[in-house]
């Protein structure tokens, strides 16, 4: 045990490590954060289709549950087939993961939109919100709460998943693993496994935080005792 | 390329011996059952005991999103050291990370049992062990299985990013495929990935449809809610 950590030391001590960790870490906050905002985009999109029509909602259901059994590795090695990009394009793992980000939140979004109070949509229609407006400002907003769960879910799956993707040679903390088991050095996957869970649990605070601000109605609710 | 994935699948050599698609399949199946049946003898006693005394809740909970947000190659990859180099190592790290999402879901099924039917329960005189069993396990079956089914898709995945550490499977026609630039091999192997998470959760779906009591089910489409997996 004294041993590791006196190679730990030694493996942080060098400036030329921290720098390329550092490099590691800005790829891997990157390529996590990108396709949650992307796919939240699209499962908002998506979902209010499914609200609004019927017909596409199960469509919607049975395509994003069907995407979502894809294993990471298989998608990451086949999406440069369907769009045209190198293997080693890093923008394979983004398509990847917003994909997975979007098959994972449609269900959320819908459950979020369902929950909104029929009679504050009536409301809204009679003091006169056409409903791309009402949507915006009325539906989306009192849906948050549901939504942010679903959220931070992706966020920890996103944010673990990118790790994968330097078995297809992109960037991020999973170039420490494959760094480390090739010259059988545990520091360095020591090192990334510590910082994605810290990342993980830095980006979920702030995802709490931003539902906290974007919902200022719940927490009125609950100083004054109504909840 | 949609001619040469054909072409890969079409050739018999593919099919033959320790590295044909049957072999790969069998172990790639041999993994995820492997692991599956010591996640379950760990997480389902442990989930019912917290879901049902309520002591733990925090810890279990916490617990098993730290175990979610932990990478699986950084964890194949550390026990393979850890170890020194053996199969057992990653057949760990599966069954480490085939545990939260059972966990989560038998926790989670015993805690959205309604109180007002516990509490029938305990009044007619059922004792705890009754309540549990009577009541409590066949109310939360779906999203006990729900949570299953999510540990298989977790699994099939990660044995086919265990193919790094030099797991069989299913994964190595991925990484074999990518190390040569054999690109038709590398979309016949993310095929057949795919294909066994989709068969394997289309089965358990069904054995859910069996397992599940017909009272539940009604009670669940009357109320409006489908069993969340």
């Amino acid at each position: 045990m004294g041993d590791f950590f006196a190679e730990l030391g030694r493996y942080l001590g060098s400036a030329n490590n921290r720098s390329q960790f550092f490099g590691d870490l800005l790829d891997h906050v990157y390529l996590s954060l990108v396709p949650l905002v992307l796919g939240l985009v699209i499962a908002v999109l998506a979902g209010w289709l499914g609200h609004r029509f019927a017909s596409a909602r199960s469509v919607l259901l049975v395509v994003s549950n069907l995407l979502y059994t894809i294993p990471s590795l298989a998608l990451f090695v086949v999406i440069p087939g369907i769009i045209g990009s190198k293997i080693l394009d890093s923008v394979n793992v983004i398509v990847a993961l917003t994909v997975y980000t979007a098959a994972l939140l449609v269900r959320p979004v819908l459950d979020a939109l369902d929950a909104v109070p029929p009679h504050v949509v009536a409301a809204a229609t009679a003091i006169g919100y056409k409903p791309a407006r009402r949507f915006l400002s009325v539906e989306l907003p009192l849906s948050v709460p549901v939504l942010a769960a679903g959220v931070r879910v992706a966020s920890v799956s996103n944010i673990s998943l990118v790790s994968v993707g330097a078995l297809i040679g992109t960037g991020g903390l999973g170039v420490l693993f494959t760094d480390g088991f090739q010259r059988e050095y545990f520091s360095p996957i020591v090192v990334g496994i510590v910082a994605t869970l810290l990342l993980a649990l830095i980006v979920d605070l702030v995802l709490v935080q931003l539902r906290d601000v974007l919902t200022p109605w719940d927490r009125v609710a609950t100083t004054a005792g109504a909840k | 390329m949609i001619g040469d994935v054909l072409n890969w699948f079409g050739d018999p050599a593919h099919w033959q011996g320790p590295d044909g698609v049957p072999a790969r399949l069998l172990q790639h199946l041999g993994y995820t059952a492997l692991a599956l049946v010591f996640a379950l003898i760990i997480a389902i006693p442990l989930g019912l005991y917290v879901g049902h005394t309520g002591r733990g809740a925090v810890l279990l909970v916490s617990g098993g999103n730290a175990i979610r947000a932990l990478p699986t190659l950084g964890l194949v990859t550390f026990l393979f050291l850890l170890f020194t180099e053996s199969e057992l190592s990653t057949i760990i790290g599966l069954v480490v990370l085939a545990i939260p999402p059972i966990l989560a879901g038998t926790y989670a099924g015993l805690q959205a049992t309604d109180h007002g039917v516990v509490d029938a329960a305990q009044g007619i005189g059922m004792t705890g062990w009754q309540r549990l069993w009577k009541v409590e396990v066949p109310i939360s079956l779906p999203l006990v299985l729900g949570g299953v089914r999510n540990s298989v898709l977790q699994l099939v995945a990660t044995a086919a990013v265990a193919a790094y550490v030099g797991l069989g499977g299913l994964g190595r026609f991925l990484l074999d495929g990518l190390a040569i630039l054999d690109y038709p091999q590398v979309v016949a192997g993310a095929l057949l990935t795919t294909l066994l998470a989709v068969v394997l959760d289309l089965a358990l779906a069904g054995v859910q449809r069996l397992l599940v009591p017909k009272g539940v089910r009604l009670a669940q489409a009357a109320s409006g809610k489908k069993a969340k997996v």
